[in-house]
């Protein structure tokens, strides 16, 4: 692949993208072949299996319902630093040994963590689901923790929390994450902070991994050239053993929205404005959860044709890049709108960004962009269930949410009911232009901040 | 957005096989209508979805000193609208069918794309054909749309220090061939790019013999074929695009750059030498050596840079084989807290010494083949990259020269990597480039 410019924003991975995936479905044209089985087993684990016998690969990911939000927060890190040092050692095995095996037969074998789950997968060709499976379960059975690699991945972690701070744009989205969220759980990077990693011992390591990498607490989802029937027999071969026991509950509940408006300003010596507004959102069962899919895309989800990059990209050329996102987690997440635009014009664009979310809530939306905009959500989803990859994610997170098997068929529906009514009731129930909090990080003396 | 750039170039561009392990021929249907466009179709009917591509032969090597970011430009101008398709309406329409498009520019090429519902093929033969020929330029627009651009070029290089040393290397090791310009422009070319320029580009570089269509999916040839000729056949073939002539002259003595930057955290390394690209047959062993560096957590670099030493947070390595014109093999790595760059880069220099003075284990190019076959297999698991791998390789060499691939690869022996390392990997033919953690002037 050549290094390339891409017109419009070059494709990239989101926290909560999962969730996003979830909106979008099978249009009518598509038979209704179940995406895949679904089996809960005896410990527990439910399994979910898509036959894709086409290429001979197979995918597996095994999501564990846990992840930074069950952390203690002087202990932030946690979960993260669990997952990724499962590959690094196991009873058995050296992390070279490890990455040696999965990468002879050209395999890929990783792990992390987000704020409310962790993944572990594997991706080989089918003649080495043997070898790929084994390492699988190895370490996520039997992982050693060991201390040189405790030490070597917080170091590592470390540089990459001092590298974070050369990229604008994500210092704007974590100190909005701050501000918004405070204590609870998101308010904090993943990945914790230099301090709180030095807080981690051992001890902790191995007690996360044992409460919560339990079968009764994960989903394990495989996609290729694998059917159900020989797929139940690798597991009963290599994770034999995977034991349910009883999972610790913790809930820190919904986060408290500030009250009032906030704004943060951050000086650094850059040639663009980094903007990140927003407020509370929603959680992904949040019922609204559809009508808001369409708000936001006709308001700023929707690429090129969105209402934002309309006023601030096309008509006046003041950004690249402006879009907007309800993040719906488990739990309440964050309404983000961000855009990056030279420090003179700072000022105008939050300016117009307000002004559209008012515009939104006053006048709702045309009949022409609903259309588009359900259009596009419910004909897009074999799009992005392209790959072996894709399936896997999208399985798990249907499980994960609850959302059933059938999802992909209900989901159309869901949608197709959106009226223009709804999509001005949620405009102007979860959007909130008088409120919220703006991070900008700019050259202050040259942006000159009227907020 | 990008933790770091080199992340992202670490992928290689695979080529692709067709089914089975041992049966690597891959076979598109291939013609060329009367007006000089190439079409080529693979059927692929694991779902009900059609990828449409149409690539046109030009990009950044295309370009004259003072037009940099033309190209790129020229691109973003294509979703403006013309007489009949109004400004925006290109992806209005192709979202209400539920489709996505975008396009992108390379340093040879600029293409375009749209995926769909298998049954909406229409739309994008209709769109493309129609924005081939009757594209509005106008200058208000044109305007606005560079303005965009300049943003974008904040956005990915001047507030971005990896970015900026990349280009940074790329400009020190061209010093006659514009693979020497950024993609996407120097800053001060960008403002002064006109309507009357890209007029003149797009008269010169958009025509039917000038581009090429693939389309993949779920579609029967027999009857899309008739559609293409249809939508594009009465198109009149344009003049040839003049060529490109430049050639770089042979590097004689290391170049070094250092880019100081108050907003970059940590140091880094890039090193960079002049390699030959898939039309020599030593590009085999080089995208081999690639993967013995820098495929994965046990591959050389990382193993040793980082794993052992703990000298790098991380290290790799990026080769460009598809390409045009000859290009350059690099190592990269970010230099770890507490750590130097001067025991960084001689760590890294004898990484290299090392493949030139002893030959690797059997296993452990075995392990490099096994990657890149398995690689193989896994791209084709989307129809968009087997899509951008055809026509990738027929602007740069003819779409059939994929199928050399993985011959050429299972041929090269031990031998041939400590060759081409001790033929490439040489100080005078290497530009070094240093991204330095600066003092912030404003900071007083």
């Amino acid at each position: 692949m050549k290094n390339e410019e891409w017109r419009l924003i070059r494709p990239r991975m989101r926290t909560g993208l999962v969730l996003l995936l979830l909106g979008i479905v099978l249009p009518r044209l598509v038979e209704a072949v179940p995406l895949g089985h679904r089996v809960e087993r005896d410990n527990g684990l439910i399994l979910l299996v898509a036959e894709r016998p086409t290429l001979p690969m197979v995918t597996v990911e095994i999501l564990v319902r846990t992840g930074s939000t069950e952390e203690p927060r002087e202990k932030a890190g946690l979960a993260n630093l669990t997952a990724v040092l499962l590959p690094e050692g196991t009873v058995s095995r050296t992390a070279l040994e490890i990455s040696e095996a999965i990468e002879f037969v050209g395999g890929g074998l990783g792990a992390d963590a987000s704020r409310n789950h962790s993944t572990l997968s594997v991706t080989v060709l089918k003649k080495d689901l043997d070898i790929g499976l084994e390492l699988l379960a190895d370490v996520l059975l039997h992982p050693a923790f060991r201390e040189d690699e405790i030490a070597r991945k917080i170091g590592e972690l470390k540089g990459y929390i001092r590298q974070k701070q050369e990229n604008p744009g994500t210092v704007a989205r974590e100190a909005f994450a701050a501000a918004l969220f405070g204590d609870h759980p998101y308010g904090r990077p993943v990945e914790g902070t230099e301090k709180s990693l030095n807080r981690i011992t051992r001890k902790d390591l191995v007690n996360f991994h044992r409460r919560y990498y339990v079968p009764n607490n994960s989903i394990m989802a495989v996609a290729g050239e694998v059917t159900l029937k020989e797929f139940r027999g690798y597991v009963d071969k290599y994770f034999t053993g995977w034991a349910r026991a009883a999972v610790p509950t913790v809930n820190p509940g919904n986060a408290a929205a500030p009250a009032g408006r906030q704004v943060l300003k951050i000086n650094r010596g850059v040639t663009q404005a980094n903007i990140v507004w927003g407020h509370l959102g929603i959680a992904r069962r949040n019922p609204d959860y559809y009508a808001l899919s369409v708000m936001n895309f006709i308001l700023g989800g929707g690429g090129l044709t969105s209402r934002l990059m309309r006023a601030i990209r096309e008509e006046r050329g003041w950004a690249y890049d402006v879009h907007s996102f309800f993040s719906a987690r488990l739990l309440p997440g964050p309404f983000v709108v961000g855009l990056q635009t030279k420090n003179e014009t700072a000022n105008p664009a939050i300016d117009e960004v307000l002004r559209q979310i008012r515009r939104i809530r006053e006048t709702g939306v045309t009949p022409e962009e609903l259309e588009e905009a359900k259009g596009f959500l419910t004909g897009s989803f074999p799009l992005r269930i392209d790959t072996n990859r894709d399936v896997v994610s999208f399985l798990t997170a249907i499980e994960y949410y609850g959302l059933g098997m059938d999802y992909p068929d209900r989901y159309p529906e869901f949608i197709r009911a959106v009226t223009r009514a709804d999509v001005l009731r949620v405009a102007r129930k979860y959007l909130h232009p008088d409120q919220g909090i703006l991070v900008v990080v700019a050259d202050l003396e040259k942006a000159k901040l009227a907020f | 957005m990008r933790r770091t750039s080199w992340v992202i170039l670490g992928f290689l561009i695979l080529g692709l096989g067709a089914r089975g392990v041992e049966a690597w021929e891959l076979e598109a249907f291939e013609t060329t209508l009367d007006n000089g466009l190439k079409v080529l179709l693979l059927e692929e009917h694991k779902a009900p979805v059609v990828t449409f591509h149409i690539w046109y032969r030009v990009g950044s090597r295309n370009e004259q000193v003072g037009h940099t970011g033309l190209a790129h430009l020229m691109e973003h101008m294509m979703f403006k609208g013309t007489p009949t398709i109004g400004g925006q309406e290109f992806s209005r329409i192709i979202k209400r069918n539920g489709g996505r498009d975008n396009a992108f520019t390379s340093q040879d090429y600029t293409g375009y794309f749209v995926t769909l519902a298998a049954d909406r093929i229409h739309l994008p033969l209709q769109l493309e054909s129609d924005r081939m020929v009757n594209l509005r330029l106008d200058t208000d627009e044109v305007k606005r749309e560079r303005s965009v651009v300049m943003e974008e070029r904040r956005l990915r290089t001047e507030d971005d220090p990896s970015s900026a040393l990349w280009e940074e290397i790329q400009a020190a090791a061209f010093k006659a061939h514009p693979y020497g310009n950024p993609i996407i422009g120097w800053m001060e070319d960008l403002r002064q790019l006109h309507q009357a320029d890209l007029a003149a580009f797009y008269k010169s570089y958009y025509s039917p013999n000038n581009a090429v269509v693939v389309v993949v999916g779920d579609f029967d040839r027999a009857k899309l074929l008739p559609k293409i000729k249809k939508a594009f056949g009465s198109i009149p073939r344009g003049l040839n695009p003049p060529s490109v002539r430049s050639v770089e002259p042979p590097q004689n003595g290391q170049r070094r750059v250092v880019l100081t930057r108050p907003d970059a955290q940590l140091p880094s390394i890039v090193a960079a030498y002049h390699v030959p690209t898939l039309t020599d047959s030593d590009s085999y062993a080089l995208e081999v050596l690639e993967v013995v560096l820098a495929g994965g957590k046990s591959a050389q670099l990382h193993r040793h840079l980082v794993y052992e030493m703990q000298l790098a947070l991380n290290a790799g390595a990026y080769y460009s084989r598809v390409s045009a014109d000859p290009d350059l093999f690099s190592l990269y790595c970010t230099v770890a807290p507490g750590k130097s760059v001067g025991e960084m880069e001689e760590a890294l220099f004898a990484e290299i010494e090392q493949l030139k003075s002893k030959l690797i284990s059997s296993r452990e190019l075995q392990k490099a083949k096994n990657q890149i076959e398995a690689s193989f297999i896994f791209s084709q698991d989307s129809i968009f990259s087997l899509a951008r791998q055809l026509a990738s390789y027929e602007i740069v060499a003819g779409w059939r020269s994929v199928n050399a691939y993985l011959p050429g690869i299972r041929a090269v022996t031990r031998e041939d990597l400590r060759r081409v390392a001790r033929k490439y990997l040489v100080a005078e033919n290497r530009t070094v480039g240093i991204l330095v953690p600066g003092r912030d002037p404003s900071e007083k």
